[in-house]
């Protein structure tokens, strides 16, 4: 009940404020800014739209370039989702991007704490390799991919499909950033308590960088879902593509099948809205502040 | 019953080549309330952590009790300390927060439940239990942090400045507290601060450090009383006691001031700083011979007595006068002190001259 009363107490405010933001409106610059962002907006959400727009038309009204189909169908839905590969690639793409994401938030997170809150020879070292790393596009770092997939004898397998992305350069030093932010403090007044080092990173600064790691944790589930290029030419058997890899054989037959892959690049981005659904909640700011002087 | 003692033995500690603690000799007795005081970078929080075991010891020896704790583990050596950040960790209830200090203990389940509310119950936290440390007060989140160290009945305290981040009436409060909380459990007690006032109010000893070094290990009164040299005569007491250099001509000191005073005891060095505190150095009343005169240049009233900031020979010298004295700026002000309040320094090596 509380609740509701607040909310209208913000309502009345916002409708107070609002005579005053059109006031400001009238400003060129603001004016200015409105409209970049507008343009911004409508580029980012215009390919979504034509992906939902194209999974509604039929075969003959997909070069047709209207916003709203002629005659709207879920035909393309149930092609796609009565093919029983639709279910299997977005297993894969599940299974990968789950593993990966796992991985490599812990393993980022190790590295970055070690790097952050221990001394030791060649820290910087290390510390820069790992960063250069950053700087090679993954185009270039395909090659050295396949031949080392190649020799384990990894081409063609889930571990082949995974092991570039089991941890990565990015989250080390975003997690080392934000290991920064953990005082000393916390960490000896753990070792005094008793926990030792693997504890103390475990119980004590990982929950301090919550924020973090759902931050990162989304990023790389993202990069890991929409991932194509490496699991195109690590995998050979249809059985292993991802969904971004199967979708596109849609497209093999006579003609492509645009319909039929936007419709199955909008049930896509599914587990991706909610990832960031889970994820984002524990993306608040302060958590960190609040065991320090107040 | 276990013994707390704590000894420090020629401890030095070097960062590389730059030695910051040049052999520090130090003995806490059993139950003893001992702070450590001196300005910023004098090595206290060195000298603490190396005693929890936070920092290596570079040399000399640190015993706890009869075990010499060197290549212990902070956990072994039976400590617990607070910090001046209180640490306590944000995604813990208080609850879990001071039963962390329990983590290691064999206690069963219902066991460690009971000690934590007894310690809560101790600290006035009992209804605060299940909070976050974001719905504390600065206050309540450092009692926190001392309900951690208490859980576990170590046999030292170590509190690095855990009193430096509340406001000023906090920290009288607090320092109440902690003054009674060591007369209830009688735990030895190593306090650091840079705060000459705390240190007075809450330690059984002082231990006066500087640049490294101990300056002088006394009584609260002993150090006020007779300070071993001219940094903690002006370290102890507010305002700082007044320096004044001078020579002896005869059995008396020629001030660069101007005046002459008589000395109150032999010494034979030339160079003579006589150290007089404010709240000893009073108007002259009827019958007391001046010591000197000044012009008052400042009046600070603070109620019970009131602050002189005076000129005398160019030099400035603070007196104090009764509350209700207030003179003008301007005025000129015969200054009184007792024979056994004036203390003597030698100007070259800076020590008491007794
Ligand atoms: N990790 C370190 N590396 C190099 N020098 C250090 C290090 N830690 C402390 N020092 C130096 O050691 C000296 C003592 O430091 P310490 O922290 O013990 O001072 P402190 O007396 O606690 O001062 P404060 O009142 O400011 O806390 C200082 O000169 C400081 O610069
Ligand atoms: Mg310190």
């Amino acid at each position: 009940m509380a609740n509701t009363a607040d909310i209208k107490v913000t309502a009345d405010a916002l409708d107070k404020a609002t005579p005053k933001r059109h006031a400001r409106k009238q400003d060129p610059i603001a004016i200015l800014r409105w409209i970049l962002l507008m343009a911004g907006g409508i580029l980012m959400v215009m390919p979504i739209v034509y992906m939902i727009s194209t999974s509604l038309k039929w075969p003959h009204e997909i070069y047709n370039l209207s916003i709203i189909p002629e005659e709207p169908t879920l035909d393309n839905y149930a092609y796609v989702l009565e093919d029983g590969r639709f279910y299997m690639w977005f297993l894969n793409s599940l299974i990968i991007a789950t593993v990966t994401t796992v991985s490599a938030v812990l393993f980022d997170a190790l590295v970055g704490y070690t790097l952050c809150k221990f001394q030791f020879r060649g820290r910087m070292i290390v510390f820069v390799a790992i960063l250069s790393t950053l700087m090679i596009p993954t185009e270039m770092l395909v090659i050295p991919w396949y031949l080392m997939a190649k020799n384990f004898g990894w081409l063609d397998t889930y571990w082949g499909i995974m092991f570039p992305g089991i941890m990565t350069a990015f989250g080390t030093f975003l997690m080392k950033q934000f290991f920064e932010s953990v005082p000393d403090d916390f960490l000896e007044a753990a070792r005094i308590d008793g926990l030792n080092e693997f504890q103390i990173w475990w119980r004590v600064a990982m929950p301090m960088v919550k924020p973090a790691l759902a931050a990162l944790a989304i990023f790389i589930f993202l990069g890991n879902w929409t991932a194509f290029i490496w699991p195109l030419i690590v995998t050979n058997s249809p059985e292993l593509y991802t969904l971004p890899v199967g979708l596109t054989t849609f497209s093999v037959e006579q003609s492509v099948q645009w319909e039929l892959i936007m419709t199955g690049a909008a049930l896509a981005t599914i587990p991706t809205l909610i990832v960031f659904l889970i994820f984002q909640r524990f993306i608040i700011r302060g958590v960190v502040m609040a065991g320090l002087k107040g | 019953m276990i013994v707390a003692t704590v000894t420090l033995s020629d401890l030095t500690k070097a960062y590389g080549k730059a030695e910051v603690l040049h052999g520090i000799n130090l003995d806490v007795k059993d139950g003893e309330f001992v702070v450590l005081v001196g300005p910023s970078g004098c090595g206290k929080s060195t000298t603490l952590r190396m005693l929890a075991g936070l920092e290596e010891i570079t040399s000399g020896e640190i015993s706890i009790g009869d075990r010499v704790v060197n290549n212990l583990e902070p956990k072994e050596r039976n400590i617990a300390m607070v910090f001046q950040n209180y640490a306590i960790y944000p995604h813990m209830s208080v609850r879990k927060n001071i039963g962390f200090g329990l983590h290691t203990s064999k206690m069963s389940k219902p066991e460690k439940e009971k000690r934590i509310d007894e310690v809560a119950a101790i600290l006035g936290m009992t209804e605060l239990l299940e909070r976050k440390p974001s719905q504390l007060s600065g206050g309540q989140r450092q009692r926190v942090a001392i309900g951690r160290a208490m859980v576990r009945d170590p046999s030292v305290f170590l509190f690095d400045e855990p009193l430096s981040n509340l406001d000023a009436q906090l920290r009288t409060q607090m320092r109440l507290e902690i003054k009674k909380l060591h007369q209830r459990v009688g735990t030895t007690i190593i306090f650091v601060t840079h705060d000459q006032v705390e240190a007075m109010t809450l330690a059984d000893r002082i231990v006066i450090m500087k640049d490294g070094y101990i300056q002088q290990v006394g009584t609260p009164s002993e150090v006020f009383l007779k300070p071993k040299n001219m940094f903690v005569a002006q370290f102890i007491g507010a305002p700082s006691m007044n320096m004044l250099k001078g020579t002896v001509e005869g059995d008396s000191v020629k001030l660069e001031a101007g005046p002459t005073i008589k000395m109150p005891h032999k010494a034979d060095v030339k160079d003579i700083t006589i150290g007089i505190r404010p709240s000893a150095l009073t108007t002259a009343k009827e019958g007391q011979t001046p010591l000197m005169e000044g012009t008052v240049s400042l009046v600070e009233p603070l109620g019970t007595e009131t602050l002189l900031y005076l000129d005398v020979g160019g030099h400035e010298v603070i007196a104090s006068a009764p509350g209700r004295v207030h003179p003008q700026p301007g005025e000129k002000i015969a200054l009184y002190a007792d024979a056994e309040e004036i203390h003597m320094f030698d100007t070259n090596t800076q020590e008491a001259l007794a």
